[in-house]
């Protein structure tokens, strides 16, 4: 049993512990930026009428989806150093989840564009205006509105998803469980309390998730994954 | 050079497909049972007692608030201080049990929600039991809503089970990490391994995607 839990330990540890989730929340922040990026990219890619650009960015999304995340990171960890690109474990980590959740960035900002019912589109070129127009005007005020939601949802996946970093010894919050775990032997405190540091982060997300469908006036975010 | 390492890698081929083999063991394993419970416990959650809801309801949103390694590290380093002794493969059944087990209850109560109490109404006059409604009535308009994202799920139980590897458990994902320890060169390595997940997960994505299209054509109302 856990009698001899040590919240002294616990204490001890902290200043670790808040660097971790400091680190763990900046370089998530980041790599969502990242993943945005590549997302919306991928998604006008995805979106135009001919091959060239839509069957490369077909091809990058199912690779994406139909492989872990884990393999991805070591493909990037032991693989870049061979193109000679010897990179900090952290940068490597920000670029595999910036590449790995651009991917599924790209179908949600898709699908909301393509939740857009045909008359908007008809309706703006019967009022006479040009294609940037319509983009600007009918089509990214709406379909921004219905990607937030997923878009949270996704933010979520990626900082739990961050913890992998840890076995490229990123010095992250998972990092410093683990540490915790290995040096005094106590991986009940140590994993125990990485796990509350994530659930503090996931409450966060999920309360702003909640709070943006209502100002959207949208239905409460149905979470993915 | 590159000659080299490719009769090392074919040397590890035995490897690779014990690896592939854990894989799909771990996985099946854990998809079997996890529907199961997440079927059960998908129907508890929408049984009507409060309690037992939101108890349910608690549990899902510590599982989706945490990282799978976390949860790995749990039980594999902890269900031993409460006199479980466990090997790594039975802490990964656990574990991805549980993470499917929570998923799926939450895609069968969603399924379960869609279904219009007219339905439950009609068969509650018509005198079926309690039992009766849930199988002849509930459940089979349900799967329509299950179906694809049940499907989906076991894709991402598939990639999940790369992370038991962490606890080293040797599946394919640590079969690479082992062979690139020798063969130095983690491009050709990892594309490999990512082209064995992506011979079993492929299948079963565009399995989900044509469910899809098939129940939205039955539903006769355009997705999002």
């Amino acid at each position: 049993m856990l009698e001899n839990f040590s919240f002294r330990t616990i204490v001890e540890y902290l200043p670790l512990f808040g660097q971790g989730l400091i680190t763990t929340v900046w370089l998530s922040a980041l790599s969502f930026a990242g993943a945005l990026t590549v997302g919306i990219v991928l998604a006008a890619m995805n979106l135009q009428r001919g091959w060239l650009f839509r069957v490369p960015a077909k091809a990058y999304i199912d690779a994406v989806r139909a492989t872990p995340l884990l393999a991805q990171l070591y493909f990037l960890y032991f693989g870049l150093p061979r193109l000679g690109l010897v990179l900090p474990e952290l940068v490597v980590g920000i670029i595999a989840l910036s590449l790995n959740s651009g991917a599924y960035v790209a179908e949600i900002i898709r699908a909301g564009i393509l939740s857009i019912p045909r008359g908007q589109v008809e309706a703006g070129v019967a009022s006479g205006m040009t294609y940037v127009q319509r983009i600007r005007l009918v089509i990214l005020p709406q379909a921004f509105k219905v990607t937030i939601p997923p878009l949270l949802g996704q933010a979520i996946v990626l900082v739990k998803d961050s913890a992998l970093l840890s076995l490229i010894s990123v010095s992250e919050l998972t990092r410093a469980g683990q540490l915790l775990a290995s040096d005094r032997f106590m991986p009940a405190e140590g994993f125990l309390t990485i796990a509350a540091f994530y659930l503090l982060l996931y409450y966060c997300l999920k309360g702003l998730a909640a709070l943006s469908g209502r100002w959207l006036g949208l239905q409460p975010a149905r979470s993915s994954t | 050079m590159i000659w080299q390492q490719l009769q090392s890698l074919a040397g590890s081929y035995p490897l690779a497909l014990r690896g592939l083999g854990m894989t799909v063991v771990l996985s099946l394993i854990s998809l079997v049972l996890g529907t199961l419970l997440g079927f059960g416990l998908g129907i508890l959650r929408t049984g009507g007692n409060r309690l037992i809801g939101s108890a349910i309801g608690a549990w899902i949103d510590l599982i989706r608030g945490t990282p799978f390694l976390v949860q790995i590290f749990l039980i594999f380093f902890i269900l031993p201080e409460f006199g479980v002794e466990l090997d790594a493969f039975t802490a990964g059944v656990i574990a991805l049990t549980n993470l499917a087990a929570c998923f799926i209850c939450e895609i069968v109560a969603a399924g379960i929600r869609s279904v219009p109490t007219g339905q439950v109404e009609a068969a509650l006059a018509s005198g079926l039991s309690r039992w009766q409604r849930l199988r002849q009535v509930v459940l089979p308009q349900a799967m329509r809503i299950v179906l694809p994202p049940l499907v989906g799920q076991y894709v991402l139980l598939i990639k999940d089970s790369s992370v038991v590897s962490a606890i080293g458990l040797t599946d394919l994902t640590r079969v690479g990490w082992l062979v690139v320890q020798r063969v130095p060169n983690g491009l050709l390595v990892f594309f490999l391994v990512g082209v064995g997940y992506f011979m079993v997960c492929y299948p079963l994505i565009m399995l989900a995607r044509r469910l899809e299209r098939r129940m939205g054509a039955v539903h006769g109302e355009v997705q999002l």
